[in-house]
């Protein structure tokens, strides 16, 4: 496919034939099916995603929620076909793309994907971007590779992006490098990437957990304006329920590898179905309130070479009963309208009813969990993007 | 608080006045200084018995360099800090190290600053390596122990090493070693900020049951305003190594008056989607400028929607300035009370 030079006004004119491939379903782009992985180490397999599944239609904004291993940035990295192959290793289920499983495509056929289809915002700018060659080399390589430009036409778009993202005097820093840019700037940049080849699907892996709050704003800001312009699907991975609350439209929320609930987020944040997810709203200290003692959720996640029998928040839960130790872990069932939860007790828990009393205290769940705490767990590590073999929540 | 610092006890332990702190920046084969990062530029404030001073701000704006001031990690470049009347820059050895036991650290990271080749019992107990005199030989692994089980940790996992422990139980260390030597005053340098959410409302909690119990005073050092309001009494707003609005914490999160703090605010995501569309969110243009070259005048001019000529002009002074019900310390020129969190 050639290009003329100065395509800049109206991009997607050349990208119809590209588009042709792939055309979505009735707008669903995207659909996760089952999806297992698991990693093979040394120290034992430790599963990282257990059944994961959901739809993105286009246009919509789902966010993932999930503490530090709870597997959410695996599932984007699945979903890219980024993993590392070993040690991990996708173990079953799909990942459709306008209706064709693209984890059965050979790793050319993927490239095609990865990037004009799907494509991904990184947490970390700085360690994401390569310190040895110029932002705009890096932006304008999108359209070298996929589109065959020559350099100075891909340069000509990587400026127009960059402008496009707001970043200041574009045309004199196309050839400045990622350290001399700020933090939220690199993350402008990154974006840039991300949009350049107009990706239907885009998922953001923690997109702002490194910035400035005020900055924070000004990201968030233009994800919603470049996606709002191109129609695309977001898939917003974070740990934040603030920044959650401001922007989705769909939330699943993530524990030990597997949704625990999904939910339009209005509904989430009024009347959570499962006792996690209750369980961090409740934790979390409020800035327009001044609150009293905080009711945090007892323990710690589970480590994933050890997930806990029955359902795997069990042994943090104030509501557990016998069937949710010995049971396997509940799936995913629809509770209400549009709203899934995996919880024996949800419909309870959405009414409020007596009948779901406490039945551990604080305390006892403490009790519970020391035996649980003697394995190194698997949250910790401040290791940015391999969320899932370190853990650890970012500053 | 609604009953204006009523329960504490309006005693001083800790004064800053006028802390500096300018680290040179050198360059050349000579490595000649070519210019300084004015990281900490004339701040002050008392902190008083038992109380929590929250200090908030983005990332470059000095916090952490204050709170390292207060450790005296840093050497001023100029101010004096005061800790139960004594000159803490002017004191020398033993003198020195008396004083230490009295205002001690929490790290950030509780991954780097616990040493992974000590266990648990060699981390909490080495104070008092320094300080012999706190415990007597013969007590003080039962001293340790009595630690542990202070900050929630099974007594029992003396011989353990940091790798053995999850983030928010490393943090619980950290903590632990900070109250070894019966402090009065504890400088929180983002304790919870590399926790995860249901991790983390478990250590706030902690601080403020040891804070119950002990009577400690802390310097709570943090970038997420949500849990500096959870925590604090009075809270400081810093930009670029200047404290901009200080109060307590009904008067800034109810009531602020500098543009900066409102903003600050109102750019804080709310766990609340109903709020969405209702709230107003005030959208700061640019990053923070450069510390080693800092706009004349107000600090934060080039980003304040209110600024006018006088504020790249002349400086305004952190003095109190009315806040509709009340005066609280800020420094605007156009200070005026905006409600930002309902």
């Amino acid at each position: 496919m050639t290009l003329s030079a100065g395509t800049g006004g109206a991009p997607n004119v050349e990208l119809l034939d590209t588009r042709g491939v792939w055309k979505s379903v009735d707008g669903l782009l995207l659909e996760v099916d089952q999806l297992q992985v698991e990693f093979r180490t040394r120290d034992g397999v430790a599963k990282a995603i257990n059944g994961v599944s959901f739809d993105l239609h286009e246009g919509e904004t789902l966010a993932v929620l999930g503490e530090s291993g709870s597997g959410k940035s695996v599932t984007a990295q699945a979903i890219m076909g980024i993993l590392d192959s070993p040690p991990a290793f996708i173990t079953g289920g799909e990942v459709r793309y306008c209706g064709q499983d693209i984890l059965k495509l050979s790793e050319d056929e993927r490239r095609r994907v990865r990037g004009p289809e799907i494509s991904m915002v990184f947490q970390d700018a700085l360690s994401a971007l390569n310190p040895v060659f110029s932002v705009g080399w890096q932006i304008a390589e999108m359209f070298r590779k996929h589109r065959g430009m020559n350099k100075s036409d891909a340069q000509a778009q990587a400026i127009r992006l960059m402008e496009r993202v707001q970043i200041p005097g574009a045309a004199q820093r196309v050839k400045a490098y990622p350290h001399q840019f700020s933090g939220g700037m690199r993350q402008r940049i990154m974006i840039a990437m991300a949009i350049a080849l107009d990706p239907a699907v885009l998922i953001a892996d923690e997109p702002t957990t490194a910035l400035d709050v005020t900055v924070q704003a000004q990201i968030m800001q233009l994800l919603a304006d470049l996606q709002q312009e191109r129609r695309m699907g977001l898939i917003l991975i974070t740990h934040d329920l603030g920044v959650v609350a401001d922007v989705a439209d769909r939330i699943a929320v993530m524990y030990a590898g597997r949704i625990v609930e999904q939910a339009d987020a209005f509904e989430l944040y009024a009347e959570p179905a499962h006792p996690y997810t209750k369980g961090l709203l409740d934790s979390i200290p409020r800035l327009d309130q001044k609150g009293e003692t905080l009711s945090a959720i007892g323990g710690l996640p589970p480590s994933l070479t050890n997930i806990p029998a029955g359902c795997p928040f069990n042994p943090r839960c104030h509501y557990a009963q016998d069937i949710c130790r010995i049971d396997p872990p509940p799936p995913l069932r629809e509770v209400g309208r549009h709203r899934f939860a995996a919880c024996h007790f949800s419909e309870l828990l959405l009414t409020h009813s007596p009948e779901l009393a406490v039945t551990q205290t604080t305390e006892e769940v403490e009790a519970h969990l020391e035996l649980g705490l003697d394995y190194p767990v698997a949250a910790g590590g401040l290791d940015h993007d391999q969320d899932m073999e370190r853990g650890g929540e970012p500053r | 608080m609604s009953q204006p610092l009523a329960s504490i006890t309006q005693e001083v332990v800790l004064k800053a006045e006028n802390l500096v702190k300018h680290y040179p920046i050198k360059a050349g084969v000579l490595r000649r200084t070519v210019g300084h990062v004015n990281a900490v530029d004339g701040v002050s404030f008392e902190l008083y018995k038992g109380e929590t001073l929250g200090i908030v701000g983005e990332s470059g704006c000095g916090k952490s360099t204050l709170g390292r001031m207060l450790m005296r990690l840093e050497e001023p470049t100029a101010g004096k800090l005061t800790f139960d009347g004594v000159d803490v820059y002017s004191q020398k050895g033993a003198d020195m190290r008396r004083l230490r036991r009295d205002i001690q650290i929490v790290f950030q990271d509780p991954y780097t600053s616990l040493n992974p080749r000590m266990t648990v019992g060699d981390i909490v107990g080495e104070p008092f390596d320094i300080h012999t005199d706190v415990v007597p030989k013969g007590g003080r692994r039962q001293r340790v122990q009595e630690l542990l089980e202070l900050v929630g940790l099974n007594p029992e996992h003396i011989n353990r090493y940091p790798h053995q422990f999850s983030g928010g139980q490393r943090q619980r260390i950290g903590i632990a070693r900070g109250v070894a030597l019966n402090p009065k005053v504890i400088i929180c340098d983002e304790p919870v900020s590399a926790l995860d959410v249901s991790v983390q409302a478990q250590v706030v909690n902690l601080l403020k049951d040891l804070q119950d119990r002990l009577g400690l005073a802390y310097v709570f050092i943090a970038h997420d305003l949500s849990v500096v309001r959870h925590i604090s009494d009075r809270v400081g707003v810093m930009y670029l190594g200047k404290i901009v609005e200080i109060g307590d914490e009904d008067q800034i999160y109810g009531r602020p008056t500098h543009p900066y703090t409102q903003a600050l605010l109102s750019a804080v995501p709310m766990p609340d989607p109903t709020l969405r569309d209702v709230r107003e969110q005030i959208v700061l243009t640019g990053d923070v400028p450069s510390p080693a070259n800092p706009p004349s005048g107000c600090r934060f001019h080039t980003r304040c929607w209110m600024a006018q000529e006088i504020c790249s002009v002349e400086e305004p002074l952190l003095v109190e300035r009315p806040d509709g019900q009340s005066e609280h310390d800020s420094a605007c020129h156009f200070a005026e009370p905006r409600v930002i969190v309902a």
